[in-house]
């Protein structure tokens, strides 16, 4: 392992990798990625695999428009061999009461200002897009034919490979105990197979991006909270789009292996780190999922996991730097869809650390905004 | 356990499947293991072996000795791979289903206990 970097990453999930290869990409190529475990370990690789436009907030929808415009050509940008599955089938967001509705008029107005091409359906309509559908009791639904899906794993991997190409030197099963600082500045970091002194620490740990943030004296405003998804076998072509409710909070995708993956908020999970299965999950998301998509009923359930939100009081991500401590960045508290921002995150914060402006301003995305009382709470979250 | 010069070159010579629930073949593998895959969890996510109806119980073991192989370490010091629910595949439409006919045993929720069955 290298003993001196440029930088240092703490964290091996899409959003570290994705930092790693812009990094690089900038000129910044002595650098080191840490992950205790392995790629994909934590919140990555256990999430839905649904990427979209369609959000409530104008940094949200930013943040996700220039990350779809960024998986369009991402494979050949990375020069990846495999395929990262990335489709373009739409997000069918499903509204069930008026209060929904009503926001959804105010999201779509907001999203086609910023050049989204989302719009409003009749429960017809969407029926039309997913015949399978049951629209009893529906009163429309957005769509958004951009949206879709991409493989976490693979789009994780070609991240780090690309790195890795340009100089970056990947650590897993390594871990980061500490980080020195001297004088408000950062001087190292500590790890299980020993320091490496670098004036930069960049904390994108995932679900533990509280611990690592103590390591510097910031207490991160973020909780953890298990949810709860499975896949079935794969089938012939049923469903195109990622079908979603905000108020029922499920969501249910057809992935290109055809598989179907599907998963379900619970308001009353308590927080913590608990990533175990419950039975009364799966007995939930059934009856749910064949009240909206009684079809579904004979394909088989094959796995069952769970993976953590990191939840901030607003919904939106930590991103940058902290005051009083030069060398310090973070991106963290993705409140579960960190995944398909990590294109633009991971460009936003590679040019933050070489100096540059942010290609999307990320005013407002700071730690500061907690202290400041300026939350504008994002509401399209399962 | 050791293989011979001629079944190694036989074996590479062959289309081999080696995971058959998802059509993965041993040349798939050891691409992956040549590109830094030391774990089993990691080819399951690079590959998706052992991720469909059977869950690895057929390729768990040969994916097992080709690591075991290439990081020359013994079988038995490789990871075993993440174990996940449900047991067998099971319908949508019978979970949901069997969850109102079935009474619960006791408070336990986890699927290892009782009401999986």
């Amino acid at each position: 392992m290298r003993s001196t970097a440029d930088a240092v990453i703490i964290g091996g999930g899409v959003i570290g990798s994705s930092i790693a290869y812009h990094l690089a990409k900038e000129g910044m190529r002595n650098v080191v990625l840490l992950e205790r475990y392995s790629f994909c370990t934590g919140s990555t690789g256990r999430c839905g695999a649904g990427v979209r436009e369609q959000w409530g907030s104008e940094r949200n929808c930013r943040l996700a428009q220039a990350s779809i415009n960024a998986f369009e050509h991402l494979a050949e940008e990375l020069g990846y061999e495999g395929d990262i599955e990335f489709k373009q089938k739409g997000y069918l967001i499903l509204a069930h009461t008026e209060k929904e509705w009503e926001q959804f008029k105010k999201n779509v107005a907001l999203q086609n200002s910023l050049g989204i091409a989302s719009k409003l359906l009749t429960p017809q309509e969407a029926k039309e897009i997913v015949p399978i559908l049951n629209t009893d009791g529906m009163l429309g639904a957005t769509y958004n034919k951009r949206d879709g899906h991409c493989n976490p794993f693979h789009t994780t991997w070609a991240y780090a490979q690309a790195a890795r190409r340009l100089g970056v030197e990947l650590q897993y099963f390594t871990e980061a105990t500490g980080i020195r600082l001297e004088g408000g500045r950062v001087a190292a970091v500590n790890t299980t197979r020993g320091t490496i002194s670098t004036p930069v620490v960049i904390n994108a740990a995932g679900p533990w991006a509280k611990p690592v943030a103590q390591m510097v004296g910031v207490d991160l405003p973020v909780y953890t909270q298990r949810h709860q998804i499975l896949a079935t076998e794969p089938t012939g072509p049923i469903i195109d789009p990622m079908v979603m409710s905000f108020s029922i909070g499920i969501y249910c995708q057809q992935t290109p292996h055809g598989s179907v993956v599907m998963g379900m908020g619970d308001p009353n999970e308590p927080k913590g780190y608990d990533i175990g299965s419950s039975w009364e999950f799966l007995r939930e998301m059934s009856r749910i999922i064949l009240r909206l998509l009684p079809a579904l009923e004979s394909l088989k359930v094959v796995r069952q996991w769970s993976g953590l939100y990191t939840v901030t009081p607003d919904a939106h991500p930590i991103l940058g730097g902290v005051p009083g401590i030069d060398g310090y960045y973070q991106a963290v508290g993705f409140s579960g869809h960190g995944f398909m921002l990590a294109p633009a995150v991971g460009r936003i914060i590679s040019e933050l650390v070489v100096g540059k402006t942010p290609f999307i301003d990320i005013t407002g995305l700071d730690l500061g905004r907690f202290e400041r009382g300026e939350l504008q709470v994002e509401p399209s979250v399962v | 356990m050791k293989r011979s010069v001629e079944e190694k070159n036989w074996l590479e010579q062959q289309n081999v499947i080696v995971c058959r629930c998802e059509d993965v073949t041993l040349d798939e593998v050891r691409r992956a293991i040549a590109q830094g895959a030391t774990t089993l969890d990691e080819l399951k996510r690079l590959l998706r072996v052992g991720m469909g109806p059977c869950q690895g119980r057929t390729c768990r073991e040969l994916l097992a000795r080709e690591l075991a192989e290439h990081l020359g370490k013994p079988v038995g010091e490789i990871m075993p791979p993440t174990f996940r629910p449900p047991a067998k595949p099971v319908k949508l439409g019978l979970v949901s289903r069997l969850a109102e006919d079935v009474p619960r045993a006791g408070g336990d929720s986890s699927l290892e206990g009782g009401e999986s069955r």
